[in-house]
């Protein structure tokens, strides 16, 4: 039962252990990963409308609101 | 009448770009790559010579060296849009969710589980299931760029949504029509394609080094013809997708067709432009020439646009101001339109705010007889929406060149090399050398070309990248422009040297 999953973590542990340049391909993979998600991602770069509102509701009324702000600037010819 | 900061719009406007571009250095490489890899390996499994195999793992690992280091890099561009254009990636959620989700399954299951066999797989799978792995991980990776391409196509063509106002996002109402979209469709047969002769350029460029070097000849021969042929019959299929793309912008974006060609009054039977320099002091509506100096194959813009020798293409001053005569409406007119929409909208909004249902209900009704406009309603002036004419203009041709040149290069490598004279030739080698940097040059300028020349539009005519973006300072875009460009440079270095050693040890090692 457990041999398949045993073979497979095999395969992997043995093709991990004889890389050659993958060994500082992983690394700089890694370290990319990190800088992307811990640094730039949780320092600068967070979701606006997540970050700022709380529901999908609040982040349509405000998303609606940027839309629609010019329109009481502009004098279109209406015949509402 | 938008209220945001233009140099806001233009910083976050040059993250983008310069993320993009960024990414675009190690895609085309990638989707090109993967399938020489595993035309090398099907050669060994049909010959059975160990030379292929060598070949094959050397090219490998140049693969996977430009797949690691470009891994994760079109990722960033996603945090842009939660955080740059936020208001953006609001409103295309529920378009954009679905081809982004199948693309991340895509990637992670297809090529994930090929890809480790690919690598770690050699002499512990039969050479057929190995095989098949490498090609799974071509197709795998051809597959994903086609619903990033999607993705793309429905910005540059918006088909197959609504657009609710009560949650001011674009609804999908027709998955087939979204994925199936015309510009889409050309865009990844064009991009795809492409990116096979940016691979075999790169192969070439490698190849011609070894050869001038004197060093693994007979592995740089074989892989010269093999990329010769693949390059050759992808840089002539580039031709012709390239030539239906063109049509598809024509249909759907005239704008920047007119752009692309530099063409300012529109014309019956209209000369495409062979070579030209463009006048970049001239503006739309003013009397001076479109260009200093240029060669024009006559009637032939008109048959590349409509498929008609006579027929009318439109120019930048008819879009912008209107030709009656010719049926073009002008962009003064959409916007009148589109601020009628916004208006609409905005008595929508307020009405529903007053829960006076019935006020929006007929709001929402006049809104929906102008909304294919609405995005015209942000336009300070028709003027605005005009691209920048001299980018567009210089990096299409520069990319049409460069396409032009391929089959010629190719077609010149494959002929010598099967007449066994190709060591003789020494003037064609220095050329090979410089093929890969050329396949990137093209490569960057096609994107500007598709980009910049649908600017000022994030999504076309329903949204200007001003309006798309957040209302950020312009200092912690321009923080993180600095950060981006330090960790891109580095991880370029990275590449570039984990690459050259790579290339100085050569096939033997691997």
């Amino acid at each position: 039962m457990l041999e398949m999953p045993a073979k497979i973590f095999g395969f992997y542990r043995d093709g991990f252990r004889q890389m050659t340049v993958g060994k500082s391909l992983w690394k700089i993979i890694f370290i990319k990963l990190f800088v992307m998600f811990a640094v730039l991602k949780l320092f600068f770069f967070p979701n606006y409308l997540n970050t700022n509102f709380e529901t999908d509701k609040q982040r349509g009324d405000y998303v609606l609101e940027q839309l629609t702000r010019s329109a009481a600037n502009t004098n279109p010819v209406n015949d509402k | 009448m938008i209220d945001v900061d233009p140099s806001l719009v233009n910083w976050s406007r040059a993250q983008f770009a310069f993320t993009a571009m960024y990414h675009w250095i190690f895609v085309p490489l990638t989707l090109g790559l993967s399938f020489l890899c595993a035309f090398f390996e099907t050669i060994y499994l049909k010959t059975g010579n160990e030379e292929w195999k060598k070949i094959t793992r050397f090219w490998m690992t140049l693969f996977g060296i430009n797949f690691a280091i470009g891994v994760a890099t079109g990722i960033i561009l996603e945090f842009e849009f939660g955080t740059n254009w936020s208001n953006y990636s609001w409103m295309v959620g529920d378009i954009f969710g679905a081809p982004l989700a199948i693309e991340g399954l895509f990637a992670f299951f297809l090529e994930a589980s090929f890809f480790a066999v690919m690598f770690f797989g050699w002499n512990r799978f039969s050479k057929g299931f190995h095989c098949f792995s490498t090609w799974m991980v071509a197709i795998g990776s051809n597959l994903s760029a086609v619903w990033i391409l999607v993705a793309n196509g429905w910005m540059q063509n918006p088909v197959g949504m609504a657009f609710n106002a009560e949650t001011a996002r674009f609804e999908m109402q027709n998955f087939a029509e979204v994925v199936f979209n015309p510009i889409a469709v050309s865009k990844f047969t064009h991009t795809s394609s492409s990116g096979f002769v940016m691979a075999s350029a790169f192969v070439l460029t490698i190849s011609c080094w070894y050869l001038i070097k004197k060093k693994h000849v007979e592995m740089a021969k074989k892989s010269i013809v093999v990329a010769s042929v693949f390059g050759l019959v992808a840089s002539c299929f580039v031709g012709f997708t390239g030539d239906e793309a063109a049509y598809e912008v024509a249909q759907k974006q005239p704008m920047k067709l007119a752009a692309m060609e530099g063409l300012y009054k529109g014309e019956r039977g209209a000369g495409l432009v062979a070579m030209g320099i463009i006048n970049d002091t001239k503006v739309p509506g003013d009397v001076q020439d479109s260009f200093l100096f240029e060669v024009k194959i006559p009637a032939m813009l008109s048959l590349l646009a409509n498929r008609e020798f006579g027929s009318f293409v439109p120019g930048i001053d008819d879009l912008v101001y209107g030709n009656t005569e010719e049926n073009v409406m002008g962009v003064n007119t959409m916007i009148e339109k589109g601020k009628l929409a916004l208006a609409d909208l905005a008595a929508f909004k307020e009405a529903r705010r007053n829960k006076t249902d019935d006020v929006a209900e007929a709001a929402l009704a006049r809104f929906e007889v102008n909304k294919e406009f609405m995005g015209y309603g942000y336009l300070d002036s028709p003027e605005e929406a005009v691209p920048p004419v001299y980018i567009v203009f210089n990096s299409f041709h520069l990319m049409a060149v460069l396409g032009s040149m391929f089959p010629v290069i190719f077609g010149a490598f494959l002929f010598f090399t099967l007449k066994g004279t190709l060591m003789e030739t020494r003037w064609l080698l220095p050329i090979g050398l410089f093929t890969g940097l050329l396949g990137l040059l093209a490569q960057q300028a096609g994107w500007v070309t598709a980009e910049v020349g649908r600017q000022p539009w994030a999504i076309q005519g329903l949204m200007p990248v001003k309006v798309a973006t957040t209302n950020l300072s312009v200092t912690s875009v321009q923080i993180t422009f600095a950060m981006f460009a330090a960790v891109f440079t580095l991880l370029l270095i990275a590449e570039i040297s984990i690459m050259l050693k790579q290339i100085a040890i050569g096939p033997e090692e691997h």
